[in-house]
């Protein structure tokens, strides 16, 4: 398959991986943020490539993984509502809320369905105009965009039985949040490439500076993360902290200009919970204030869902580079993908799913009955 | 955030175990093999069912027979490549064959929706009339329900099977030992591929066909050519992924296989990419994998290639030394990844 064999060639990526051997002198520590990264590099074996002074930390970018539970509570009291259609990716239906997920939602009645695209979505609800139909608006910079798009024409056709329940995240704004940490252990970033083919990498600059940190725009196929790898360790020995891109073939430095545009006239920019982070102000897309009619939360007058989370997974650890999943007493054994105890089981990009299902794991423990669940 | 501390670590408290059943049961992953080993297998245990193979193999006299059935329940009904009625007879048809049986006869359970068109019903009749004149197999008794418009889903069938495993065959995963080769009948996941898109209207730009074909005719020709079939398998709902795992479970032994080795069409692996499947776990409905000594495998291939059913059969790995039942896949780039089965639905991820 032209243009994706190309970035799997097995002697390319041993050479990529030689030419890394031979450049670095001492250990480097390189979060990639991106899930899709993450699950390239466990799946195809990119880090038993590396030589051992390279240490790679998975970083947040895994948009199932940061969607807070309350915003699943959110959305699995919409679903249940009998007028309603709910409409969502199709990862988010296994992520726990406080109790439940959408699929158990499901399995209880609500109509909960499986789209590809917000578009997807808008086309029931023109098929449906008796019922009210309410996508989950999830993701990254990158599924902004067509749910803006999606927003933007229900706005133009008129359709009023659409609705969004949006929680939208940035990146940029979590790298930060990583590196301010007093503690962080990151030395350099593979930024996320798809993430940069909507929105450019104008907002990288200032962030290498600050912090004096190289940022190299990586994609996503094997030879890319290798290639990626390979400028931002050279930049480390070389002591240079710039901002370069490894994927120019499909990043711009101003990004899309179309997609910017729809997103800067359909959203504003809002404080947002990250799922085992907590709160980053700035970094998260809320519905601009001329298209709150779309917004699921005014609509439905919904109660205030904090999330009750319980301590036991360590998925804040994980999301910010700080732990690796084996080392979560309940990987493999209490948490696995049928019975997650956090997002990052859940999410093909979730990191703990990524070494579940591509490196050995413990076996499972019998899973908590249900007298031991709580109420 | 202003600083370090205010970093929670939020996590969601654990969901009911399998309170209820999700579909994931249904998937053919860890979830099946959960509800079979918790609730089936301790309930019927014996010796016949305890052998975990695709059918069960029975003794009467000097007889050895397979037995074997399945239930249907595509969405849509008519797909490219087939419907639900030659699915029917064929997925039996296989499951006998990997028992390594000749097939004979088959009984088939028919449940109907009220209001369900007659003239589908003809045409997937017609459909499991050519396709078990195709296995040589007939269809000896059977049953009708129809249940009230709403309870049901057009139209539900189950098929059951028995064939008689003849001479001195013996298939199972007992028999898998170290140094065995791993052979591919074909490339992998146009059923799921074909399903999925007919079902979603996902247009490609080329029409994928399901792979649904009666498996009993090169799994025949091996043994007539008198290939020593160690184990077989045919690969269903959990992909090529959950097939090598059940058997290595079964069998406790470690496969290594190669991603370079497997054969994926290039309009499945475009899908797949663009839905971010693993062709791996993709439904296949004409495609098993074989274990056979090193020495007969060259033998076993060139049968395989003679036969329609298997021109595209390949060696995708063997059986190394180790009891853990662990599969290990060698990736493109020369990386080492363990195959697990299917955990729960296969899902389109987000982006």
């Amino acid at each position: 398959m032209k243009y994706v064999d190309e970035y799997r060639d097995g002697d390319a990526s041993q050479q990529c991986a030689e030419t890394i051997r031979q450049l670095v002198t001492r250990p480097w520590l390189i979060m990639e943020i991106c899930g899709g990264q993450t699950h390239a590099i466990v799946r195809y074996g990119i880090d038993q490539l590396l030589p051992a002074e390279v240490e790679l930390l998975h970083g947040p970018g895994c948009p199932v993984c940061v969607t807070p539970s309350g915003s699943i509570d959110k959305a699995i009291e919409i679903a249940a509502r009998p007028e309603v259609i709910f409409t969502s990716f199709g990862d988010m239906l296994r992520v726990p809320g406080s109790s439940t997920n959408l699929m158990n939602a499901r399995a209880q009645g609500g109509d909960v369905r499986i789209v590809y695209s917000p578009l997807d979505a808008l086309q029931i609800a023109r098929e449906n105009p008796e019922r009210t139909v309410v996508f989950f608006a999830v993701g990254f910079e990158t599924t902004a965009p067509a749910t803006a798009m999606a927003v933007y024409q229900a706005r133009q056709l008129g359709i009023e039985n659409f609705l969004l329940l949006v929680s939208h995240v940035l990146v940029p704004p979590a790298m930060e949040a990583i590196l301010s940490s007093p503690d962080t252990r990151v030395q350099g970033f593979l930024a996320a490439g798809h993430v940069c083919t909507v929105m450019g990498y104008d907002e990288y600059p200032p962030i290498a500076a600050k912090y004096q940190i190289p940022i190299v725009v990586t994609g996503f196929e094997p030879l890319d993360i290798l290639q990626g790898l390979l400028m931002c360790l050279r930049q480390l020995e070389e002591g240079r902290a710039e901002v370069e891109n490894q994927y120019a073939r499909s990043v711009r430095a101003q990004g899309n200009q179309s997609a910017r545009k729809m997103l800067r006239e359909v959203f504003e920019v809002v404080p947002r919970h990250w799922r085992g982070i907590g709160e980053i102000p700035q970094s998260g897309l809320g519905l601009a204030p001329a298209f709150a009619d779309f917004d699921a939360e005014g609509r439905f007058g919904l109660a205030n869902h904090s999330g009750g989370d319980s301590t036991e997974c360590i998925s804040g650890l994980i999301l910010q580079g700080r732990a690796k999943p084996a080392a979560c007493p309940a990987f493999g054994k209490r948490c696995t993908p049928e019975h997650p105890l956090g997002a990052p089981m859940v999410s093909s990009e979730g990191a703990c799913a990524a070494y579940y299902r591509h490196r050995a794991h413990a076996s499972p423990e019998p899973v908590a009955s249900e007298s031991e669940a709580p109420a | 955030m202003s600083s370090k501390d205010d970093f929670t670590l939020n996590c969601p408290t654990p969901l009911a175990a399998d309170a209820e059943i999700s579909l994931a049961h249904g998937s053919g992953g860890a979830l099946t093999h959960r509800l079979l080993e918790q609730l089936f297998l301790p309930a019927f245990h014996n010796p016949m069912l305890d052998a975990r193979h695709d059918g069960a193999m029975l003794e009467l006299g000097d007889t050895r027979l397979a037995f074997s059935t399945d239930s249907y329940v595509v969405q849509p009904l008519f797909f490219p490549g087939g419907n639900i009625g030659d699915l029917a007879i064929n997925g039996t048809v296989s499951d006998l064959a990997m028992c390594g049986a000749r097939p004979h006869y088959l009984s088939a359970g028919l449940i109907l929706e009220e209001g369900f068109p007659m003239e589908q019903l003809e045409g997937i009749v017609s459909s499991m009339q050519c396709a078990a004149r195709r296995a040589d197999v007939q269809l000896v008794t059977g049953d009708t329900k129809v249940v009230e418009k709403g309870c049901g889903d057009g139209i539900f069938i189950n098929t059951s099977g028995i064939g008689v495993i003849e001479g001195n065959t013996s298939v199972a995963p007992a028999r898998v030992e170290n140094g065995d080769l791993i052979i591919l009948s074909g490339d992998l996941g146009r059923h799921g591929i074909a399903v999925m898109a007919a079902r979603e209207g996902l247009d490609f730009g080329v029409t994928i066909a399901s792979d649904t074909a009666p498996l009993s005719l090169p799994v025949l020709s091996l043994l007539a050519a008198g290939i020593d079939l160690h184990c077989l398998r045919d690969l269903t709902r959990g992909g090529l992924a959950t097939a090598l795992v059940e058997v290595a479970e079964t069998a406790q032994a470690d496969f290594s296989i190669k991603e370079r080795a497997i054969p994926v069409s290039e309009p499945v692996r475009g899908a797949c990419e663009i839905l971010g499947l693993d062709p791996l776990y993709v439904a296949n409905e004409g495609r098993f994998v074989a274990w056979v000594a090193a020495a007969e495998a060259e033998h076993a291939l060139e049968i395989m290639h003679g036969h329609p059913l298997g021109t595209g059969a390949c060696i995708i790995g063997r059986v190394t030394e180790g009891d853990h039942g662990a599969v290990t896949m060698e990736t493109h780039i020369g990386g080492k990844r363990a195959i697990d089965m299917l955990s729960g639905e296969q899902l389109p991820r987000i982006c």
